[in-house]
């Protein structure tokens, strides 16, 4: 689609061209493995994102989200498996790879000294010799500052920023060598209400402007329901789940949860056909049965079972049902 | 433009953006000036003692070594020092995520850093040589002679400072680099000719670049005659040049390697587990 951005420029050692990127997609990994010392922490991670894709990566602490974006981003080395970024192998990655690129990281306190408006231009510069055509790199510092919201703080110095706009400026960073590809590590965390949904907006519009695929993590299951195109659980290195939000919601919306009581004792179940299950009990049990429930699994129902279910060890294998939800 | 142009280029600018930031901050300025500061007064109220066998005063022969010691603060220790810190704060992350960015992030370190311990020589220079008699700064041989000990003197240190900020993981590890600096100091004729040492003493100063700095300075500021007060009773700019030039290669052969190493270490949950660790810390 935008071949144009692997062009030969100027001053930069002569670079195979990758295959046509026609449908090939932004990222793309194969059995990513990942360990460190004897602990295995990826277990074969299979992840396709494509362009102007926004896709959330969930899971709890520990299942392996930061160490597979640090992988995708060149910062870390796999143990194994394949993995392709824009085309290329991030452990061969370049610098005009890297300038495809925008990484907003979760702890930045960097450049607390500099002013606003100085750092973003500043940083801009390096991205100078990799614009395109299609594509001007880098992005008008005061155009960005105005997109996430902080034109009036571009002479304030950066370490006297609230956390929300600290937060904005980091995103105004990854974003300022226009990347083809952003990661956003719990982009929101800190943020008031206000801010998240500005931020919400605002990634909205990159993806639908820009055609920037995005790999975002968050705790946050509204926010990848509300800002994802498809979701994706890692759960003890391995996905557990993969399709977007509606697919993922009418996987579990067939799916109830019945909770009743018999002779006082209290029971939940997880079933398929809730009036049949629930005609069938009180067939059974009749007047045994009390304090009948029955509700419609949520997204964050389905998160927790799964996520529960994995750390208990009591699921090694991802359910058939949820990791096949086709693109 | 090659890309790595613009990236010095950037780099450049990064350097005077740091540069200016170093010395507009009351903070950072009064590092720069601390070590001088409380050295001149203290020599000031030394200033009658004598330099052992001439009449001159102890507390002029001394102004070269102060000025020396503070290139080495201002520009090794405090090049060090920051590159543990850009590592805590994420700094030297940005740099890695930005293309070219470790370029422009070293070219500005090294001329901020230069640039600071250039300020952090010349502005006590100038109470010096009211408050002192005996300096010598009045022909052009006499500055030549410290732009090239100067130039060379940095040559060789900031490399060092490069080496051990990648070495040391935290800023409280700076604190186990400090104390032998301090130490080496006291050993280097900042404050006292060394040749009043014992001489394994002498051996032991000659090895660091230190007292080959404070030499150069002295040749630079100090009358012809005080060279008879040093080891081998001359300025040695020869010995000079080639004991500074050997720190100065080992330096840049060495630096990059543990540049490079330390550079690929770093991701976001490096800097995460350290913020983590600072913060135990403060707490």
């Amino acid at each position: 689609m935008d071949a144009g951005d692997n062009d030969h420029r100027p001053g930069d050692p002569v670079r195979p061209l990758p295959p046509s990127q026609g449908a090939e997609p932004v990222i793309e990994t194969h059995g990513l493995r990942m360990r460190y010392g004897s602990a295995d922490v990826l277990h074969g991670v299979d992840l396709r994102v494509h362009q102007g894709e926004v896709v959330a990566l969930l899971g709890p602490n520990g299942a392996g989200k930061t160490t597979t974006i640090e992988i995708l981003e060149g910062f870390r080395r796999r143990s194994a498996g394949e993995v392709r970024v824009l085309g290329v192998d991030p452990d061969d990655g370049d610098e005009a790879w890297r300038a495809r690129l925008g990484i907003v990281l979760q702890s930045w306190r960097d450049h607390g000294k500099w002013r606003v408006r100085e750092l973003l231009d500043h940083l801009g510069r390096y991205y100078t010799p990799y614009g395109t055509p299609r594509r001007a790199r880098p992005y008008d510092a005061g155009e960005l500052l105005g997109l996430v919201g902080l034109t009036d703080r571009a002479d304030a110095v950066v370490g006297t920023l609230s956390g929300g706009q600290r937060r904005r400026l980091d995103v105004a960073i990854g974003l300022v060598g226009r990347p083809d590809l952003l990661f956003l590590d719990e982009p929101t965390v800190g943020f008031d209400p206000q801010a998240r949904r500005e931020f919400h907006e605002l990634v909205q519009r990159l993806s639908d402007l820009e055609d920037t695929a995005i790999l975002l993590t968050t705790h946050d299951l509204d926010e990848a329901e509300k800002l994802a195109d498809r979701i994706v659980i890692l759960a003890g290195g391995r996905i557990v789940a993969d399709g977007n939000a509606a697919e993922l919601a009418g996987r579990v919306s067939g799916k109830a949860e019945v909770r009743y009581s018999r002779d006082g004792e209290h029971h939940v179940e997880s079933v398929e056909d809730a009036t049949g299950h629930v005609r069938e009990l009180f067939a059974t049990y009749g007047e045994a049965i009390g304090d009948l429930e029955v509700r419609r699994i949520s997204l964050e129902d389905v998160y927790m079972t799964l996520v529960h279910e994995f750390e208990s060890g009591r699921r090694t294998e991802a359910p058939s049902e949820l990791t096949e939800v086709a693109r | 433009m090659s890309s790595r142009m613009v990236a010095v280029r950037a780099g450049l600018q990064r350097g005077w953006i740091e540069f200016r930031q170093s010395t507009t901050n009351g903070q950072d300025l009064w590092s720069v000036m601390f070590f001088p500061i409380i050295s001149l007064v203290v020599m000031f109220l030394l200033r009658h003692n004598t330099v052992p066998g001439t009449g001159f005063s102890l507390g002029s022969q001394s102004i070269p070594g102060i000025l020396g010691m503070n290139v080495v603060l201002n520009g090794m220790v405090a090049l060090a020092l920051s590159l543990t810190m850009d590592r805590e704060d994420g700094t030297l992350l940005r740099a890695k995520a930005t293309p070219n960015g470790m370029i422009g992030y070293l070219t500005g370190k090294v001329l901020s850093r230069t640039g600071t311990a250039v300020v952090g020589l010349l502005i006590p220079l100038i109470p010096a040589l009211f408050l002192f008699d005996g300096l010598e700064l009045g022909g052009v041989s006499s500055w030549v002679t410290l732009v090239w000990v100067l130039a060379l003197g940095l040559v060789a240190l900031l490399p060092i400072g490069a080496v051990l900020g990648s070495v040391f993981n935290t800023a409280q590890g700076m604190g186990f680099v400090t104390l032998p600096i301090m130490m080496l100091m006291g050993v280097s004729g900042v404050f006292y000719p060394i040749s009043a040492f014992p001489e394994w003493l002498q051996w032991l100063a000659q090895v660091f670049p230190l007292y080959w700095l404070g030499l150069g300075l002295r040749s630079a500021m100090l009358p012809e005659t005080l060279a008879a007060t040093e080891v081998g009773e001359s300025w040695r700019h020869l010995e000079t040049i080639g004991v500074l030039g050997l720190w100065a290669i080992a330096g840049l052969l060495l630096a990059p390697v543990v540049l490079r190493r330390m550079a690929r270490r770093e991701s976001g949950s490096a800097v995460a587990v350290r913020r983590q660790k600072a913060m135990q810390r403060t707490m």
